[in-house]
């Protein structure tokens, strides 16, 4: 137990929290950015699926990490468009379509996995990674240094990330009317806003940082693509972002929480303890998290306390 | 000035039939004030939603200064300068004001970021030149909502609106934020602007408007100047026909107070006061009729008294027990029936069983069924007897309640509500909408109960109504009750008008009920 905190107190804990946080920040991004629009994204897990499964791909048919990118990218944005089509123009529930998104995903990519590696053992297929990247001057000062420096470059990237979410968010036209939109749909279209437009610019946007995700699960966290190699962290993601209110540090913090409980798990599987029983902490974690924190919002049963508590949150959108 | 609004023969049906304005034709002078008024459903608000572009005409013609004008959607009709303020406010409620108004005209910097200094700066400006103010860093969730309309009106403005629609702008309102209202309506009137204002409040359209379009069922039943006219004047002309006060006669005896309310308040979802210490009583073997235009309270009144609102203070008594805090299926249980006002909405579920129906607030007595499971003989037979009784013209007890015509949808409710035996009746418009055959049916009905004892309270906007069954008649305006009158027999519709318009009041009535 001593050497189990020991090693959680340690440099090499902290540079591993930020390294299993990374492949939950992305999509959680994308689960914000459409929840800022009024919608719920429950297709990030298919959507990383795919783009891990593109980018170990292209990586290996072309040996070009740009190319790869762009493709798992363009995957991203193909999809996250594929879900607006369906719910915006064909009108489908989002979260069916969602779930069909994630069936689809991985169906289709077991499907061409064997088509491609003709049934072999499929970690035959090396893919190419991610460079790490040392910062100089950072990675010298003492204990900081180790943390943050000479992590995988898409870990950075995951970090910037969050500002470019804010900077979208809150400094952009764009991020205002995706804002207006989610708030109050009616208010949108009353200014000549264009209310599907602008939700599918979100889903698009919210495909790009999935496809980030999943790109960093294939080619950064490991070097080849297995079946259902996305583990839940899609929809872990959509846990992550709730908690962040959708804001950009909030949505960072809640993944990198999951991201703290997952890496805890790593350890304490080396305990003796049934690994089955270690491999759902990270589940029963966000089981846990999401009921605390809808037990805060949950208004009492009273119907004049509830009531109230209603009249607040609409006071806006009242329809007598 | 000129005619800056011209719309001619203007037809508009919806798809499901409804024929919303009819060869409507008028002319809204530049820079003044016109109002439209009418009842709910006279097309005043379609009539306006078209001239936005929110939907589309079958036939007719406007034109806007002089040009042909056919906006297909709202923006086609803010390029061409007119704005609309509508009803439900349109702001995101976590935006700020600056935000709100240059919604989808963002200033830019860089050409890419949103310059939020400037939307201040802008939203500043605009709110100093039309004297309009608001707090323009504030978050709209943060404001009341007199402010929230002012942002709604500098959202027009900014785009530049020369003709401005507000659709019932005061029914959120309270008066203090309706005299500041009208306060920069003048101005904006004494700028050039053009103003139609929707309203079927006519002291408040008297007050403001140079010029009165009247509508009823449809149709335009007269453009006048608003001096021309006076108040009853207008009402007369927007209910239109005359009424026939063959009134039942009264009861024979009256028992003891079933149904007593103390001091009621109770506050609306946006914050307005909707009840103001209403009191009353409703004895055994009587009809207390409520008058008042619709949107006067009565509304929520009825929903605390079935248990569907909560209220802030005050007792709602029925017998001894107070109910104020009580389920709706615990107020049932105390004898309290209800027959709502949007029979759709809350009278049955539109895609189930006449007999689901008639069943749901008696599916769990013993009769029709145990624990784990419903004897649906029983229920049929239950339900046949119904339909007979209350003589509901239908199929089969098994067919979607909705197939059924509006009128034998209503007598399913009502045969539901009375047959279950309550001590206190709560009637909501109880026949809106329904034929005259059925009007009447349901008017028997309603007596009927009364006849066996119960405590009937009756709230509806139809006059007629009120006048033929009520055995007492308490008047409701804005959130008070203005006028009590114990002997109905007395009462015509001229007595009652005033005060349902908020003109006259009994001044002791407030002081003799609470003491």
């Amino acid at each position: 137990m001593t050497s189990l905190l020991d090693s959680i107190f340690s440099v090499e804990f902290l540079f591993a929290v930020l390294r299993v946080s990374t492949p939950l920040i992305f999509p959680a991004l994308g689960v914000a950015i459409t929840a800022m629009s009024g919608n719920i994204n429950i297709g990030l897990e298919g959507i990383m699926l795919i783009a891990a499964f593109t980018g170990v791909i292209v990586s290996i048919y072309t040996e070009s990490l740009m190319l790869a990118l762009l493709a798992g990218v363009a995957s991203g944005i193909f999809f996250g468009a594929a879900l607006g089509y369906f719910h915006l123009k064909l009108k489908a529930d989002i979260i069916l379509a969602a779930v069909a998104l994630n069936f689809l995903a991985s169906g289709l990519t077991i499907f061409l996995l064997i088509v491609i590696t003709g049934g072999r053992n499929t970690s035959a297929l090396r893919s190419l990674t991610f460079p790490s990247f040392s910062i100089p001057l950072l990675r010298s000062i003492p204990i900081l240094g180790p943390v943050l420096s000479g992590h995988n470059i898409m870990t950075y990237v995951a970090f910037l990330s969050v500002l470019v979410y804010y900077i979208v968010m809150f400094k952009t036209p764009l991020g205002l009317r995706i804002r207006a939109v989610g708030q109050n749909p009616d208010a949108a279209r009353s200014v000549g806003i264009d209310v599907d437009r602008v939700k599918l610019y979100a889903l698009m946007i919210s495909g790009v940082f999935g496809a980030l995700g999943g790109l960093y699960l294939s080619m950064g966290y490991v070097s080849w693509f297995s079946r259902d190699m996305v583990a839940g962290r899609g929809f872990i993601a959509v846990a992550a972002a709730t908690m962040g209110s959708n804001l950009s540090l909030g949505t960072l913090l809640g993944s990198m929480l999951f991201g703290l409980v997952n890496t805890l798990t790593i350890y304490i599987a080396s305990l003796d303890i049934p690994s089955d029983l270690v491999q759902s902490i990270p589940y029963l974690a966000t089981v846990i998290v999401l009921a605390v924190y809808s037990a805060r919002n949950f208004a009492p049963r009273k119907r004049r306390a509830a009531h109230r508590r209603r009249q607040r949150a609409q006071a806006h959108g009242k329809d007598t | 000035m000129g005619t800056i609004l011209s719309i001619r023969d203007l037809w508009k049906i919806y798809p499901n039939g409804t024929i919303a304005n009819q060869d409507v034709s008028v002319d809204i002078e530049q820079g003044s004030v016109h109002a439209i008024v009418g009842e709910n459903g006279a097309g005043k608000t379609t009539l306006m939603k078209v001239v936005f572009g929110i939907t589309q005409p079958k036939s007719g013609s406007i034109s806007l200064r002089g040009k042909p004008f056919a906006p297909s959607q709202p923006s086609d009709a803010i390029q061409a300068g007119v704005g609309m303020v509508h009803q439900h406010l349109m702001l995101a409620p976590e935006l700020t004001v600056a935000e709100n108004i240059v919604l989808g005209v963002e200033p830019k910097n860089a050409g890419v970021f949103f310059d939020f200094d400037a939307a201040v700066r802008t939203a500043r400006d605009i709110s100093e030149q039309y004297q309009l103010s608001v707090p323009v860093d504030k978050r709209i969730d943060e404001l009341p909502v007199g402010t929230r309309q002012r942002v709604e009106i500098l959202k027009a403005l900014y785009r530049n609106a020369e003709l401005l629609i507000l659709d019932e702008p005061t029914a959120v309102l309270t008066p203090q934020e309706t005299d500041i209202l009208f306060q920069t309506l003048d101005r904006l009137k004494e700028q050039g602007k053009t103003i139609v204002f929707i309203s079927h409040k006519l002291k408040e359209v008297k007050r403001i408007a140079d010029t009165v379009t009247i509508m009823r069922a449809a149709k335009v039943v007269e453009t006048r100047a608003a001096e021309e006219l006076t108040i009853e004047a207008i009402a007369e002309r927007m209910v239109g026909h005359k009424i026939d006060l063959s009134r039942v006669p009264a009861p024979e005896q009256v028992g003891a107070a079933r149904l007593s309310v103390r001091n009621l308040c109770m506050t609306r979802d946006d914050g307005v006061q909707a009840v103001k210490n209403v009191s009353f009583e409703v004895a055994g073997g009587e009809i207390l009729g409520v008058a008042g235009v619709e949107g006067n309270g009565q509304t929520e009144l009825v929903r605390a008294l079935v248990g569907l609102l909560p209220v802030d203070s005050g007792e709602i008594l029925v017998g001894s027990s107070d109910i104020a805090s009580l389920s709706p299926k615990e107020i049932r249980h105390l004898g309290v029936s209800h027959i709502p006002e949007d029979r759709m909405e809350d009278g049955v579920a539109p895609l189930m069983s006449i007999q689901e129906n008639i069943i749901v607030d008696r599916y769990d007595k013993p009769a029709f069924s145990t624990r784990l499971r419903i004897f649906w003989k029983k229920v049929l037979a239950h339900t046949v007897g119904l339909i007979t009784d209350y003589r509901v013209r239908a199929g089969s007890p098994k067919h979607e309640i909705s197939s059924l015509s509006g009128g034998n949808i209503q007598k399913c409710v009502v045969a539901r509500e009375l047959s279950a035996d309550p001590d206190v009746v709560v009637a909501s418009q109880p026949t809106r909408g329904v034929d005259i055959g059925s009007w009447e049916h349901l008017h028997s009905l309603i007596v009927e109960a009364r006849d066996r004892g119960r405590a009937v309270f009756l709230v509806s906007a139809d006059l007629d109504e009120i006048l033929k069954l009520s055995t007492r008649i308490i008047v409701m305006y804005d959130g008070e009750i203005v006028a009590r009158f114990d002997d109905a027999s007395k009462v015509t519709a001229t007595d009652l008008g005033p005060y349902m318009l908020g003109v006259k009041r009994q001044e002791a009535d407030s002081a003799a009920v609470s003491a």
